[in-house]
């Protein structure tokens, strides 16, 4: 068994998870100063207030499973990026504390701030994440000893402001759609229409980032492509038929359930709609990681890129953690069904609410 | 200034200020389950109301512990990537431990905790406490052993890869039971539940004293302070037993904390004073041969000086002293304020004692202070090493990070943690003033919601 070949997987799980569970949350931010009256403010609020921590938390491990299977990875990644990690975590304390903090005071003013403290959070978050994954597809400028040696200015070209928004509007559109399934009424109806917008909007910027990609970094498809381009490892020049016979299935899922997405709003049937929308999510990611695999960090020169095997950790380490992510991951699934269970059906604001 | 010593202060303040609130959380969170046990077992309203007023305390403190928190994770790789190349093999595994044991385990039954009381049977709230605060220790068990490693480095080898040498794990549950990892997470524990503790105390004293709430305040009181005597007392035990550790384990840090140059046998135990590494003078009140009797069990033992090292390896005894001093010197008057508060109980003469109450609001900071200076003196006290013996602090920062970047972060941090202090101070301050009892957010005076109805507000 290949473990790095395993934690390339988990780490994939694990970032899937994060998008498509924060995704919903950023995205509810993202809309909330879109709703003008305080009671559907605080319905958008508590829509996600018992489950918004939760969801962070899978950003939280991603980051320390990263740290713990690929350190090269989380050392590089995490240096390369300093500003625009230092721009998220200041993002994600003022949307922590804004949601916190808002209802506390019945003062406007004092709710207006936290209102857009809550919104500009998660929307300067959506957009760096989208900056990051755009960067790891272009190739980051990395020199032979693995240290970053551009500058904050470099990570952002016309792709990756791109992709910043792509992922800002898709999450968007996803937390739209989460909010349809929470609210009634005429918010209802409000969030509809943003929904639809959001979707022509994701569907466009969709097929422009799929150009841009497929002609500024063909490499790309080089795991899809049955051995007709040159596979870099292994792995995948053994098993090449079926690896691109899986991603040429990612890709139909892909295009299905973007498609489904318009017409389960359409009927009105929210439920399967996010289970779209959150299929969506699921195969963009596995499309980036089939891409890029066996790398996790691309750069400009590839023989600097960052890969499963020249920036893991031990195999005992690797051994070891997947012991504990098997025992782990079942209970995290766990807790998260019940707690998602627990509040299941349409927000309601009680004495405990935000 | 230098990329390293930019990212040390970046580190020092991003840590001191997110240690403010984790051990609030962790000591509230057994107090939430003693009250919420009682009132579950007596099923009397005056535990309903103490539970969900000290249920909305605890949670402005945890969603600030939270959001500060992961910018520590972050930091390991952004400011310190060199360090996370050494040693992320073996540190970076407690840290995914964390998150998929406490942390998923914290923030699932937390929802439960925060808006469930309404929605859940009695004893799935009740559960869902306990699995808060035992997850809150949990998180608290990874983290320390992780920087217990840093202080204790064992069960790994040296490899080199790419002509880059790094630690790797030999032994996964050697590196989890280091030497110190299990008496350090006792003693951080026992510092968190005294300051859990003593919000609880300080918050009841001032509704004594004001004459509020006095059932209420009487009672949270009381279990407060069987609380906080017992874990003062205990901590007294752990103490010892962890400086034990230390000076087996880490002598320079050890003769630091107590300004000691020369090995010694007899070495004496400073209960204050002051140490100057020029003169390598320690002046103070002194009990003789107590070092010695302290970590050797014998008053005529020897004990290391700071001598028995070259000068570049010693860390800044001065301010190691002082901030451990004052650690201990904390810890001993919360164990004589709570014993005496203990036996005035007895007497029934605690609550009416004016000037002791007033102390007790006050006294919140103590713990705080405790907790804050005993992480100053252990982290201090391992420097200039980032990894005891192995890695030098000024070795281990991003290379890739300039100096600009950090001082960017770093004012934003200021800036940042500056207001978030405020906003709290002032929400916990509104909370307390606001008092128990039912606070239903969902109807306000003076504040409508175009005639819509507010639903869900059972049991009120």
């Amino acid at each position: 068994m290949d473990f790095h070949v395993v934690w390339y997987l988990l780490v994939g799980v694990l970032l899937i998870g994060y998008a498509i569970l924060d995704g919903f949350d950023l995205g509810v931010g993202a809309l909330h100063l879109f709703t003008k009256s305080d009671y559907d403010r605080r319905i958008m609020l508590n829509s996600i207030g018992p489950v918004w921590d939760g969801n962070e938390v899978w950003l939280i491990t991603a980051g320390g499973a990263l740290f713990a299977a690929f350190p090269e990875v989380y050392a590089t990644a995490f240096s390369s990026f300093y500003l625009a990690l230092m721009l998220v975590l200041c993002a994600l304390i003022f949307r922590a504390v804004s949601i916190e903090f808002r209802s506390k005071e019945e003062n406007k003013t004092w709710r207006k701030t936290w209102d857009i403290g809550f919104s500009v959070g998660s929307i300067v978050a959506a957009i760096v994440f989208g900056v990051a994954i755009g960067n790891v597809i272009m190739g980051i400028n990395l020199g032979a000893d693995k240290e970053y040696a551009g500058t904050f200015l470099d990570l952002f070209t016309p792709f990756t402001l791109m992709t910043g928004v792509f992922n800002l509007v898709m999450f968007t559109m996803h937390g739209a759609i989460y909010l349809l399934i929470k609210t009634e009424g005429e918010l209802q109806q409000q969030i509809k229409g943003y929904a639809m917008k959001a979707f022509y909007a994701f569907a466009t910027i969709f097929l422009i980032i799929t150009a841009m990609t497929l002609y500024l970094k063909p490499e790309m498809l080089a795991n899809f492509s049955f051995g007709t381009v040159a596979a870099q490892h292994p792995l995948i020049a053994n098993y090449e038929t079926a690896v691109s016979v899986f991603a040429w299935m990612v890709i139909v899922l892909n295009i299905l359930s973007i498609m489904n997405i318009p017409r389960t709003i359409t009927k009105g049937k929210y439920m399967q709609a996010f289970i779209s929308s959150a299929c969506t999510i699921a195969a963009l990611v596995m499309l980036f990681a089939l891409g890029i695999f066996p790398n996790l960090l691309v750069a400009h020169d590839a023989a600097n890129s960052i890969n499963i095997y020249n920036g893991s950790s031990s195999e005992y380490t690797l051994e070891t953690m997947f012991k504990v992510a098997i025992i782990g991951m079942p209970l995290v699934l766990v807790y998260t069904s019940l707690i998602y269970w627990t509040y299941k059906g349409k927000t309601r604001l009680d004495e405990h609410s935000y | 200034m230098d990329v390293a010593l930019l990212s040390r202060i970046q580190f020092a303040f991003t840590a001191s200020f997110h240690y403010i609130f984790p051990p609030f959380s962790i000591g509230m969170g057994l107090l939430l389950v003693i009250f919420e046990t009682l009132y579950i077992t007596t099923n009397k309203k005056v535990w309903e109301t103490i539970t969900r007023f000290w249920i909305k305390v605890f949670a402005a403190n945890f969603s600030v512990g939270v959001a500060t928190g992961i910018v520590l994770e972050f930091e390991f790789g952004t400011n310190w990537s060199t360090y996370a190349r050494f040693v992320g093999d073996v540190f970076g595994s407690p840290l995914a431990a964390e998150g998929i044991f406490a942390f998923f385990l914290e923030s699932g039954f937390l929802a439960i905790l925060l808006f469930g009381w309404n929605r859940v049977g009695k004893k799935t709230h009740l559960f869902s406490t306990i699995m808060v605060a035992f997850g809150s220790m949990m998180s608290a068990f990874w983290i320390v052993v992780a920087n217990s490693w840093q202080q204790t480095p064992v069960a790994y080898k040296l490899e080199t890869v790419n002509g880059i040498s790094r630690a790797v794990i030999t032994d996964f549950w050697g590196m989890v039971f280091n030497p110190s990892a299990m008496v350090r997470f006792e003693h951080v524990v026992f510092g968190a539940f005294l300051q859990g503790a003593f919000l609880v105390l300080s918050v009841s004293a001032y509704f004594i004293i004001k004459k509020q709430h006095l059932d209420f305040a009487k009672k949270s009181f009381k279990v407060a302070l069987i609380v906080a005597t017992v874990v003062s007392v205990g901590q007294l035990a752990i103490g010892h037993k962890h400086a034990e550790v230390v000076a087996e384990t880490q002598p320079a840090k050890l003769a630091a904390f107590e300004g000691l140059y020369q090995t010694t046998k007899e070495a004496p135990l400073y209960i204050m004073g002051w140490t100057d590494t020029e003169t390598q003078k320690t002046t103070g009140i002194a009990i003789p041969g107590m070092l010695s009797f302290l970590t050797h069990g014998d008053t005529q033992a020897e004990v290391k000086g700071l001598n028995e090292f070259p000068k570049s390896e010693w860390p800044k005894a001065g301010a190691v002293f002082q901030t451990y001093h004052i650690m201990v010197g904390i810890g001993m008057l919360l164990i004589g304020l709570t014993l005496l508060s203990c036996f005035l109980l007895y007497r029934g003469k605690l609550f009416s004692n004016k000037w002791l109450m007033k102390g007790y609001v006050a006294a919140v900071i103590l713990p705080i202070i405790a907790n804050q200076f005993g992480w100053f003196s252990a982290e201090m006290g391992r420097q200039p090493w980032v990894v005891y013996g192995l890695l030098k602090t000024k070795d281990a920062v991003s290379k890739s990070v300039t100096s600009p970047e950090v001082i960017t972060s770093l004012i934003m941090f200021f800036i940042v943690y500056a207001l978030l202090f405020f906003v709290w101070l002032y929400v916990l301050d509104r909370e307390i003033k606001h008092g128990p009892g039912h606070d239903d957010n969902g109807v306000e005076a003076g504040y409508s919601h175009k005639g819509k109805k507010i639903e869900g507000l059972k049991g009120l």
